[in-house]
């Protein structure tokens, strides 16, 4: 297939679950911030979630302060901010638009109605309770068009592709929000158990659809150390790192060519220190620069699969 | 001047409906005003889900237009096809051998028929392709052939685009429309099916492939997804299943163009060019063009790719080459033309710009090169300052324009905010010419939906109907 529609696809994929992990983010913020604790630790949290999104300066270039609403609405529906769900959205919809010739007319039908919607979304929800609402409907929409790919399309080199984006980026998302809530929530005590740390993890788990899992797979208290070895190690948890990584190199695989064998090897590498990886080897070299590393080797992944199979050509 | 009454489709002059409308009016008689504003703006709805838009420029991304679509079908009885689809093929014969002639041995020149410089001076005619041979012979792979009705009801040809027509995805996607709003009309009517083009101008494509290439790579070449007319490439090249491909994503090497793919370079044999002339090899033709492919004119010339349609072909389909189809016509065919020409009016002849200039509140002058409707004057509803300015351009360049007597464009029942109402039509059938000249019976119908207008441009107000082309 040409390159640019490869590029296109994997951009296309990667944006839709951006924007789903964003809204995951969001609701988790939204959800903590309902909970009785001080103003700080919002405000914590969502420095933390603009920073770990590499955001704050584009956000200080807005605003003076962090406060929930603000950064709520920066996040959700800014156009100038390259993250925001918004954008993210409006960058899937110009990919498809640009490919939607290879895209069976389902998969594109439902890309290009999620983003009229998400047009009228911007008036239709307020940033108060209905603000939930919206994060659902994001959700909603991202599964719908996972779903209209698997049902639809050719396995083909643009399915590939497709996936590849969309596991990458989920590897890459799970990392970011595991890192940015971890932090804030340890120094309450590792397994201290309060009712308030109850609901802060259980909304952690929650954000990335792993609360029952979590139930079904330890049928116990819910520990950071556990969060963590589930996010991180489990394969079975399909948003789990682990899991991410197993898909993309047999994704990678699926696609390789002459010059991406260093490419897929980085990639097995990856995936193989996952399989054998221990948490508490993790945890000892501290789980902030254990994730960081993990992020900048994704990074190098996505640089090199450019290199060896795509143009620098999508709408970014 | 007072207009003269527009060729109803609809409704004799002399009262009642006609023979092939009955079974409609019956249908819109038991419809309701406000049913009909629901079915139209359901219609929009899917257009707009669909993404059957186009960008505009400047706008922000992702706002995009649509170009509206009316509920009432314009319907034509099988016998005056019959004359219409004759008269077409007849004409794109005859253009084809016009084109072959002018780049090889320009008998029709030497005999005397068109002055040569008229032709050679063209700034359509391309030189680089004199004494290129292209497989079959044929240049104008697709035609889109605009057609009006006027007077009585006799059919004019206004034009002949030869060049990148566009529209054909509208046709289909106005049939998939009224098929998917009102089922029930089509169990009334033989309506022949026009859903088999995209097969047809694939089929087309491969059959003239550069010699010794039996399984051709085909491609559509656009110039982007910003492009106006984006939604119609990609929907030509999905229903064809060939891929849609930029400039950017070819080149040429040693000769022969080929596609940047993910497995490496692949080897493209018939491009279906979505570019004019001017853009596509910033080499041969505008430098500054960033849509072509470097070399693309000596892969061509070379015979390793086929471009359809062919280069310059523009020279064909000049307005003021347009005079002399008819001749062409019987030079090339030794047939007499089954389908009208407009009288016209070269200025660049003394005694033709004399009388135009005495009577442009009467004419229609248009730009020779002009295209979409623009740089255009509409002698009978110009006001005397418009018709003022336009003088002095035409003493300035008198050969750069043509005039015709107005026509008055048939008219058929739209339905507008008034309810419905007769609205100026035309008619752009798409001929294909490959081995053998085909059309599907039916083309685009584009009506100008304000009151008296004559111009059916989308990018002046104008909307598309179904074309329906009755099977008996």
């Amino acid at each position: 297939m040409l390159s640019r529609t490869a590029d296109h696809l994997y951009w296309m994929a990667r944006y839709t679950e951006r924007a789903e992990n964003i809204a995951r983010m969001l609701d988790v913020n939204y959800q903590m911030s309902l909970l009785p604790q001080g103003g700080d630790i919002m405000e914590q949290s969502w420095i933390a979630t603009l920073s770990i999104s590499d955001l704050m300066e584009v956000y200080q270039r807005k605003h003076d302060t962090v406060t929930p609403a603000k950064a709520l609405a920066f996040m959700a529906f800014n156009r100038d901010n390259p993250s925001s769900i918004y954008s993210c959205l409006a960058a899937a919809r110009e990919n498809a638009r640009a490919v939607r010739g290879t895209l069976t007319s389902e998969a594109w039908e439902t890309l290009n109605s999620t983003w009229i919607d998400m047009r009228k979304a911007v008036t239709r929800y307020s940033l108060g309770a209905e603000i939930a609402d919206f994060f659902e409907w994001v959700k909603y929409r991202s599964h719908l068009t996972r779903g209209v790919i698997q049902g639809t399309m050719l396995r083909d080199e643009a399915y590939h592709f497709t996936w590849l984006g969309t596991y990458l980026e989920r590897a890459d998302n799970t990392a970011r929000i595991l890192d940015v809530k971890y932090h804030l929530l340890l120094p309450r005590g590792e397994g201290a158990g309060g009712v308030v740390d109850y609901y802060q993890w259980s909304a952690l788990l929650r954000s990335v659809s792993a609360f029952a899992i979590y139930r079904k797979v330890y049928r116990d208290l819910i520990t950071p150390r556990r969060v963590a070895e589930l996010l991180i190690l489990t394969d079975d948890m399909p948003r789990s790192m682990h899991r991410c990584m197993s898909q993309v190199y047999m994704h990678l695989m699926a696609i390789a060519n002459s010059q991406s064998a260093e490419t897929e090897r980085r990639a097995g590498e990856m995936h193989a220190s996952l399989l054998f990886g221990r948490i508490d080897s993790i945890l000892e070299m501290g789980l902030h620069e254990y994730l960081a590393e993990f992020l900048a080797r994704v990074a190098d992944l996505g640089e090199r699969i450019s290199q060896d199979f795509l143009v620098p050509s999508a709408i970014r | 001047m007072a207009a003269p009454t527009p060729y109803n489709e609809m409704h004799a002059a002399e009262g009642g409906v006609r023979t092939h409308y009955q079974a409609f009016d019956k249908w819109l008689a038991s419809t309701s005003t406000e049913w009909l504003s629901q079915k139209r703006a359901e219609a929009d709805m899917l257009f707009h889900r669909v993404g059957i838009t186009f960008a505009v420029y400047g706008e922000e991304a992702g706002s995009e237009r649509l170009i509206p679509f009316d509920v009432v079908p314009r319907i034509i009885p099988a016998d005056e096809w019959r004359k219409l689809a004759a008269g077409l093929k007849q004409r794109v014969r005859a253009l084809n051998a016009f084109t072959e002639d002018i780049y090889h041995d320009q008998n029709i020149l030497k005999a005397g028929h068109i002055p040569a410089e008229q032709v050679l001076k063209n700034s359509q005619y391309r030189p680089e392709m004199q004494g290129v041979d292209v497989p079959n012979g044929i240049y104008a792979h697709i035609a889109g052939v605009d057609i009006v009705r006027a007077g009585a009801g006799e059919f004019y040809v206004l034009e002949d685009n030869l060049r990148v027509p566009s529209g054909v995805s509208y046709m289909l996607e106005d049939r998939r429309m009224m098929m998917r709003l009102f089922p029930e009309l089509f169990v009334h009517y033989p309506i022949a099916p026009v859903e088999h083009y995209p097969d047809l101008l694939l089929e087309n494509l491969r059959s003239v492939s550069p010699v010794g290439v039996n399984d051709p790579t085909v491609v559509v070449l656009t110039p982007g997804s910003y492009n106006s007319a984006y939604f119609e490439h990609a929907f030509l090249a999905q229903q064809m299943g060939v891929e849609l491909v930029e400039g950017k994503d070819l080149f040429v090497n040693d000769g022969f163009v080929y596609m940047r793919t993910t497995r490496g370079p692949k080897r493209v044999d018939v491009i279906y060019r979505r570019i004019d002339d001017d853009f596509l090899d910033p080499l041969a033709f505008r430098a500054d063009s960033m849509l072509g492919v470097p070399g693309l004119l000596s892969a061509y010339r070379a015979g390793h790719v086929t471009i359809a349609n062919a280069i310059g072909t523009g020279v064909a389909d000049d307005k003021s080459i347009y005079p002399y189809v008819p001749d062409m016509i019987r030079f090339y065919l030794s047939e007499e033309p089954l389908l009208n020409n407009v009288p016209t009016y070269m200025l660049r002849q003394e005694e033709d710009l004399k009388y135009t200039l005495a009577h442009l509140d009467e004419l229609v002058v248009k730009e020779v090169h002009g295209a979409g409707g623009y740089g255009m004057l509409i002698g009978p509803s110009a006001s005397k300052e418009q018709i003022a300015a336009f003088r002095e351009r035409i003493i300035a360049e008198p050969a750069k324009y043509i005039a015709q007597p107005t026509l008055a464009l048939s008219a058929c029942p739209t339905f507008v905010e008034s309810g419905i109402a007769p609205r100026h039509i035309d008619l752009r059938p798409f001929v294909l010419s490959g081995k053998e000249v085909t059309l599907v019976p039916g083309g685009l119908t584009r009506v100008a939906l304000r009151e008296g207008s004559l111009v059916v441009n989308s990018s002046q107000g104008g909307g598309t109907k179904d074309t329906w082309v009755l099977e008996r």
